[in-house]
């Protein structure tokens, strides 16, 4: 097999010899599985919502909790930030000039550390409420699940900086090509898990 | 003001957390053989640091051990802790014994409290520190051989679960020390273990320590799915790996799916414990059942995360030991396969009394008796596997074989389980006890050992001494049938598990044979030792360097023993199953190759070490409210990780000439060495050369 038959689909290696696309594909593959451990602990945790749903205790009721506007404009900020970590994976797949990786990837940063402060503040106006995790059960549920994905978020944020570092002290090796994929993957898994949060946590509170 | 820079520095620590001062203050028998306990960690780590620092072993172990990223070495760390693991698990299980025995219409040798600590710590360690570590260590060890590869997917990583998994066994071991274990079992069930019931730091030594070991065993489980998927030698297709192979795979892929399960029950316990979240509590909406059923979502996959290597080992010691190949080689991978898909299918049998209505408790107990189909076919392999083929009765087979006959009246007592009714009979009493042993000692630990006896001579390079094997294995079987066989009568006479004290005299005689039992299979214990003490001494005379002393079939054997860092001289092209034996019948096993190569190896790393301290001391600071210590030690894993991250130079070249050089040894070995017939197997004529295997 020549270098060119295994390439990877998302990396553009070019002519490195072919114990370095294999080395790619094994460490991608094992991110990838590494996702579905993870979606199974978000599948566990949206499960674990769905249960707790009904244990207000008396407490505030999902509707009352949330505010559609704000998620709203966080789901955007989530979506926008995947678009823009698309242009960076392509700027590297495509050999575009290093800068304009850099750039993607810090305007993806810039807007993964706005969501990170927007659910912040949605976070303290909820708490200046009074509805605190120890309020109930169900709001036990939903900050586990919504901070669970905001941990995640954060680890990005700082994913992506160090990214940032990485590109400037070894430029585009293979690598450093490899990784940027595997944050992307990363990147993208969030704003999947982001959907599902949008659409079972807050439009479902809608009702 | 001063109480409170105590607490700033040292959390909730008093003098009173110590097992010591606790059983200064009120000598009694309960807490001088706490102290005992106590004192044994204490000496045994005294101990372990002046031999290693009189030996000038220090820098030995550390370069050449514990920063070491080569499978082999992490899977002989791993059985090394749960070699001492199962050590204080075993004890604790005799004192229980002797506790029960003891304890019919009087006030046993130990407090009902402390019986609970033992319960929980000899499940937990059992689980999580004993068959966990082992069954990875053979996996580690073994897979990367059986598959042709020079190493795993990601050496790193493996490391890094190593020292987790070793960091969660420090606190299990600090926790004899220094406060007290859970007393809520190896299950850690809520409400029991809540804030509210609880607010000692037993629960938290325990989310904390199964925390850090389920971190490592996720990770494990990617790393080995990985490699088995993506390092497998050219030719070798899934179809033609061993059946080890396959039993890892699926191992793997239950570990993917099911630890996860585990995490998110100990990481929401914790939040209730902490942060008084409500997902368990008896009040303001807290839910119990979520935890039952999170819980056991990870163990049944569990069980069988522990049984299905213990059947790759069997699958390979009796085709071996029969002279023959394995029978139903497909049927075994497609029962291993149906039973890493059912194992998911079945966890609300472990709560068939906690509340759900008939029909769903029917569909699990179906499901439950349908896992009994593919193991039953199994057996039958097995079985087959014999049938006219020219079985030698060594150790592993002789513990094979006790498998065998054993497992299947667990099986049995299983499929009686596995309905709700009659669990409803016997639900939470020894009945229960008695089966899940039937289980796990001959699925697990029997098959554990057979494996570490039979891979012993390929790790080491002699063989372990047969008498002293014969004499464990008569302890462990005739040991394991008097401890728990009388469990069974008494969970059917309604005797409930996990009780300090009992009140029926007509339940002592048959407490009495199960302690009885109890210490045989502690001299079973002992007798491994001594097996492997006096293995040590008489290395000369069993030492088997060709790398073959079984006559066996798999690539593993086809290398010297012990085998050198990068396995392989050169990758094997393969083209059958049971390559190594195919290429000894074509007189090729012992060919040199055409040419050597270069060969590129991880270098060691400081990073697995040092993720598993800072890991344990980030769990330790948060047993005990220190959290300068947890936060710092938080820190610092992400700051190792990011700096590790940089690190560009991680490879070593070892040099062709070199390789040749070791390699051309070795065939000198191989070609003064005199191939001997079985019948020689376990005497110092075998040199590691099958008959007839060189041409």
């Amino acid at each position: 097999m020549s270098a060119d038959e295994i390439k990877h689909a998302g990396l553009n290696l070019q002519h490195a010899d072919p114990m370095t696309h294999e080395k790619a594909g094994a460490g991608i593959f094992g991110f990838w599985v590494f996702l579905m451990s993870d979606a199974v602990l978000f599948a566990l945790l949206f499960a674990t919502y769905g249960v707790m749903l009904r244990g207000t205790a008396g407490g505030p009721v999902p509707h009352e909790v949330y505010e559609m506007k704000s998620a709203f404009i966080e789901t955007l900020i989530l979506l926008a930030s995947s678009f823009t970590f698309g242009l960076a994976s392509l700027a590297m797949k495509y050999e575009h000039k290093q800068h304009q990786l850099q750039a993607w990837l810090g305007v993806t940063l810039l807007l993964g550390l706005l969501f990170i402060g927007w659910e912040f503040h949605d976070f303290a106006s909820m708490a200046a409420k009074g509805e605190v995790p120890s309020r109930s059960g169900y709001l036990s549920a939903f900050f586990a699940l919504v901070s669970t994905h905001l941990l995640h978020v954060t680890a990005g944020c700082i994913w992506a900086v160090v990214m940032i570092a990485k590109i400037r002290t070894f430029g585009l090796d293979a690598r450093v090509k490899i990784n940027v994929l595997r944050l992307g993957l990363f990147w993208h898994f969030l704003d999947i898990i982001w959907v599902g949060i949008f659409s079972v946590v807050y439009l479902q509170g809608l009702a | 003001m001063v109480h409170g820079a105590w607490f700033w520095l040292l959390g909730r620590i008093d003098l009173d957390s110590f097992a010591f001062v606790r059983a200064w203050r009120e000598p009694s028998l309960d807490r001088l053989i706490a102290a005992g306990a106590a004192a044994m960690v204490v000496l045994g780590a005294i101990a372990a640091f002046a031999i290693i620092t009189r030996m000038r072993k220090w820098r030995y172990l550390w370069e050449n051990w514990f920063t070491s990223l080569d499978h082999k070495k992490i899977g002989i760390l791993y059985i090394a802790l749960s070699g001492v693991m199962l050590t204080r698990a075993v004890i604790e299980a005799v004192l229980m014994r002797m506790q029960q025995a003891v304890a019919v219409n009087q006030p046993g040798i130990v407090k009902p409290e402390h019986f609970g600590e033992l319960f929980s710590t000899h499940g937990s360690i059992m689980i999580f520190f004993m068959a966990m570590p082992f069954l990875i260590g053979l996996i580690n060890y073994v897979m990367p051989l059986q598959i042709g590869a020079r190493d795993v997917a990601f050496p790193l990583l493996n490391s890094v679960s190593l020292w987790m998994t070793v960091g969660g066994a420090v606190l299990m071991m600090a926790s004899l020390v220094i406060g007290k274990f859970s007393t809520g079992g190896w299950s850690g069930y809520p409400p029991y273990t809540e804030m509210a019931f609880n607010s000692g730091v037993g629960p938290d030594y325990w989310i904390w320590a199964v925390t850090l070991s389920s971190l490592g065993t996720m990770m494990t489980g990617i790393n080995f799915a990985v490699t088995i998927y993506k390092s497998r030698a050219p030719g070798m297709h899934l179809f033609r790996m061993p059946l080890f192979c396959w039993t890892s795979l699926c191992v793997s892929i239950l570990m993917i799916f099911a630890m996860p399960p585990l995490t998110v029950a100990t990481a929401l316990l914790a939040l209730d414990r902490y942060l008084d979240f409500h997902f368990f509590t008896n009040d303001l909406g807290g839910n119990m059942m979520n935890y039952a059923n999170l819980f056991w979502l990870f163990g049944h996959p569990e069980v069988y995360i522990l049984i299905l290597p213990a059947f790759g080992v069997y699958s390979e010691v009796i085709s071996t030991f029969s002279s023959k190949r394995l029978y139903g080689y497909r049927s075994l991978v497609y029962a291993t396969m149906a039973i890493a898909v059912l194992s998911f299918t079945v966890w609300l049998h472990h709560f068939f009394t906690m509340g759900q209505n008939a029909d769903i408790n029917a569909f699990f107990g179906v499901a439950t008796m349908t896992i009994g189909i593919p193991t039953g076919v199994k057996v039958y392999d097995w079985i087959l596997t014999m049938y006219r083929g020219r079985v030698r009765f060594t150790v592993p087979m002789l513990f094979s074989i006790a498998f065998i006959v054993t497992f299947v009246i667990g099986g049995m007592s299983g499929i009686m389980l596995a309905v709700p009714p009659l669990d409803y009979v016997v639900h939470n009493t020894l009945f229960l006890v008695a089966h899940f042993h039937n289980m796990l000692i001959p699925g697990l630990l029997y098959g554990m050992i057979a494996g570490y006896q039979f891979w012993f001579p390929k790790a080491f390079g002699f063989r372990l001494d047969e008498r002293w094997g014969r004499i464990a294995f008569g302890c462990w079987v005739s040991g394991f049938y008097l401890a728990f066989m009388p469990l069974y009568v008494l969970g059917a006479m309604g005797m409930p598990r996990r009780m300090a004290g009992v009140f029926q005299s007509e339940y002592l005689p048959w407490l009495l044979v199960a302690a009885v039992g109890g210490f045989l299979v502690l001299a079973g214990l002992v007798a491994l030792f001594v097996q492997l003490w006096v293995s040590i001494r008489r290395r000369e005379e069993a030492s088997v360097p060709v790398g073959d002393p079984w006559d066996a079939r798999s690539l593993e054997w086809g290398i010297a023993a012990p085998p050198p860092e990068y396995n392989f001289a050169h990758i094997p092209d393969i083209e059958t199953r049971d390559p190594f034996y195919a290429a000894k019948e074509h007189g090729t096993a012992y060919d040199p190759p055409r040419h050597y190569d270069d060969i590129e190896m991880p270098k060691n790393s400081k990073v697995g070490p040092l993720l598993g301290i800072a890991g344990a001391a980030c769990a330790f600071g948060l047993v005990w409210y220190i959290w300068w210590l947890a936060a710092a030690a938080f820190v610092a894993i992400w700051g190792v990780v990011i700096a590790r991250s940089f690190v560009r130079d991680i490879y070593k070249t070892i040099p062709a000439a070199e390789v040749a050089r070791e390699h051309q040894r070795w065939l000198s070995q191989v070609a003064a060495a005199r191939g001997i017939p079985r019948e020689l197997e376990t005497t110092p004529a075998n040199q590691g050369l099958a008959e007839g295997a060189a041409a």
